[in-house]
């Protein structure tokens, strides 16, 4: 770094002091009339005309136009940005999103029961997964009409992919085709984790326990499980769109006890998001975590190993399977619930194999 | 029917308006006030006597005053007062020696209880709404929710030897009063306010008015059983202190243990012992069976109960009124100044 060149300070305008060449500095020579830099046309490979552009009206009309920044021309360009942004009825929109802001610093919004904040949920949470949803995994939602429009129903779906990403990609498919609000079923380690547990329960999610579930779906929400858990999500990328067990049946008992409709999921893609080659089982020990992931990019490239890879994702609600039809005493049967597992853990991996089949590459 | 009405721990500000109104109920005949220390201001038509429910004494006051129904409102939180040692002294042993008076008195007919729903715990793995058949996923361990279960305790095993004496137990949410002295209460009048970082617990609290219209139910109306008492809905923790118009500090969750927790002493800013899981993992109680069995619809919502509370407080650093009049201020600087401009 011999040649670097020195920026002289305080030269007042006289160019070249101070920095023993026989050329001026470019500091120095910006400071000389720009009329024989411009006659000179581009003086080096590296000034772009744009530069030398924008560097006449700041030293040429310096005396012609008022001092000061013009306002109107900031505001107009303001208001088309905006307009640029939020549409036609921007203003509108930027008064709503102030009064958002301030109803949320008075903290007069609501939560419910469970902590969920519906309306937090669907400005931010789910503005911000929708471009992944939509670019990044680009996601195929089938079978919407599945959801019942009302009414409690519980969606039950494969797991896997390290991250519950999707998870978060059934509740966007949910919120964005169905219109309504999944409210996901957790696992304990969730709500004992700092920032995550918040954000847990803000965006409806609760404890993956009999009580909640059977709260949740007697008030008619819209509840989602995986019921593989762990094992689902933590499963090897060798053993991806084979189903593990599926906990056990719990989720069914709580559908029969409440008689509402089971929404079987399937989904394909997240499998390929972070492909799990390995485990560090002590370290997971030592964290109380299930598993500590290595991926082919992580923990090798850091935090850029943190990136899921593009996998192409098709979300499919299957066919509503009936739980009312059952008697009263049906929950307490466990052959039964255990029958019922077992016929919505078998449509679901059918419809695995023929959505694997249908999207073909996993990438692009 | 007249009752004879004697009420324990007096000398605190819920067991003394309870003692108020009960006094000016005509159902009820007489009403005996018992307590370590006289109440601040005297009560009109409750009679205090100066007695420890530690000691034998309260059997004697059972049968000369002809004491048909207990309310045992002494299970208190620590206060600044008494040190930990000697709370869970009187809450547990003044329990358990007042439970063997009423068992020997020939006169009891009823018994209520004033609990809390902390017996419940708080902890990551609980339901979110806790109703009265179900226990806590993790038991608390100390402080006053521990020694809510255990009285608790004795207070079934009460039950099963008395059959004929009514029991009703109100595990009350957290009372958020301006004027009583509650955790919560003290929690939410810092200046500045400790929270669990990377937590937002939900919370739901109970109105002083709801409070005294149950314990009034429970002693005029027999309604023996167990029974949350909460404002309905919750809110979360950085809602409330939004309302509030507080300032939070997050602290990491180890510096609100034993021995984090002198450090926030030294500071001032000390989260009561008490609070610390709740302030983690929040908790919400069912309410249904107070509306539906015990036949009291709460007229605070949790939120209604947090706005009143406000009313009674000095305005936050942060407080809705105070941003207004700051932004107020602000535009005004400007337009003034841009007046200024113009005219100069």
């Amino acid at each position: 770094m011999g040649d670097a060149e020195i920026i002289p300070l305080g030269v007042r305008g006289e160019p070249g002091r101070g920095s023993r060449r026989s050329t001026p500095s470019a500091a120095a020579r910006s400071l000389a009339p720009p009329v024989s830099s411009h006659q000179q046309g581009p003086v080096r490979a590296g000034a772009t005309p744009q530069a030398a552009d924008a560097e006449q009206p700041g030293t040429s009309d310096a005396s012609a136009t008022p001092r000061g920044i013009p306002m109107e021309d900031l505001l107009h360009a303001l208001a088309a940005a905006a307009g640029q942004f939020f549409g036609e009825e921007w203003e509108a929109k930027a008064a709503e999103l102030m009064a958002f802001a301030r109803r949320r610093l008075a903290g007069s919004y609501e939560v419910d029961d469970f902590g969920f904040d519906a309306e937090l949920t669907s400005r931010f949470l789910m503005s911000a997964l929708r471009p992944i949803a939509q670019s990044w995994f680009r996601v195929d939602v089938r079978g919407i009409e599945n959801i019942p429009d009302q009414g409690g129903a519980l969606v039950v779906s494969n797991h896997s992919g390290t991250i519950p990403v999707d998870g978060l990609m059934t509740m966007l498919a949910v919120h964005d085709h169905a219109g309504r609000h999944l409210r996901p079923l957790g696992a304990d380690l969730i709500f004992a984790l700092p920032v995550l547990s918040e954000l847990a329960r803000r965006s409806g999610a609760t404890l993956g326990c009999s009580q909640d579930a059977e709260r949740l779906l007697a008030g008619g929400e819209l509840v989602g499980v995986w019921p593989e858990g762990f094992k689902g999500i933590g499963k090897a990328y060798s053993e991806r769109y084979k189903l593990q067990r599926f906990g056990r049946g719990g989720f069914v008992a709580a559908a029969m006890r409440t008689g509402v409709p089971i929404v079987p999921c399937s989904i394909v893609g997240a499998e390929e998001i972070y492909p799990l080659i390995g485990n560090i089982p002590s370290l997971a020990r030592l964290l109380g975590v299930p598993y500590i992931p290595i991926t082919p990019f992580f923990p090798l490239l850091g935090p850029l190993g943190l990136i899921p890879l593009p996998s192409k994702w098709l979300i499919e609600f299957g066919e509503p399977i009936r739980t009312d039809a059952y008697g009263a005493g049906a929950a307490d049967d466990p052959m039964l619930v255990f029958n019922v597992t077992d016929q919505v853990r078998e449509t679901i991996q059918q419809a695995l194999y023929e959505l694997l089949e249908r999207r073909g590459r996993a990438f692009f | 029917m007249g009752r004879n009405v004697l009420v324990t721990g007096v000398s605190r500000g819920l067991a003394a308006q309870h003692a108020r109104v009960l006094a000016l109920h005509p159902d009820v005949t007489k009403v005996v006030g018992v307590d370590v220390v006289p109440p601040r201001q005297g009560i009109d038509g409750v009679k205090f006597i100066r007695a420890d429910i530690r000691s034998p004494v309260v059997g004697k006051v059972l049968a000369v005053e002809d004491v048909d129904t207990v309310v045992h409102l002494a299970v208190a939180p620590s206060s600044t007062a008494g040190s930990r040692t000697s709370t869970k002294e009187s809450n547990v042993i003044g329990s358990m020696q007042l439970l063997a008076a009423c068992q020997h008195s020939a006169t009891v007919r009823k018994l209520v209880l004033k609990s809390s729903t902390s017996v419940y715990g708080a902890s990551p793995r609980d339901p979110a709404m806790f109703s009265e058949g179900m226990g806590p996923t993790r038991s608390p361990r100390s402080g006053f929710a521990k020694d809510c279960v255990e009285v608790e305790g004795y207070v079934r095993g009460f039950a099963r030897r008395r059959p004929d004496v009514h029991v009703t137990n109100l595990r009350l949410a957290n009372v958020l009063s301006p004027v009583w002295d509650t955790p919560m209460s003290s929690y939410l009048r810092l200046p500045v306010l400790p929270t669990v970082l990377g937590f937002d617990p939900r919370l739901q609290v109970v109105h002083p008015e709801d409070v005294l219209e149950s314990l009034l139910r429970a002693v005029v109306h027999d309604v023996p059983g167990t029974f949350n008492v909460a404002g309905p809905g919750v809110l979360v923790l950085s809602q409330v202190l939004r309302r509030l118009g507080r300032l939070a500090v997050p602290v990491p969750a180890f510096t609100l243990s034993r021995g984090g927790s002198t450090i926030l002493a030294a500071l001032r800013a000390n989260v009561p012992g008490d609070l610390v899981q709740l302030l983690m993992h929040g908790r919400g109680v069912d309410i249904t069976a107070l509306t539906e069995v015990f036949g009291h619809r709460p007229r605070h919502t949790s939120a209604a109960t947090v706005d009143a509370f406000l009313l009674g407080l000095p305005p936050g650093s942060v407080a809705d009124s105070r941003v207004r009049a700051a932004q107020a201020r602000l535009t005004e600087d400007r337009s003034h100044r841009e007046k200024v401009d113009s005219h100069g």
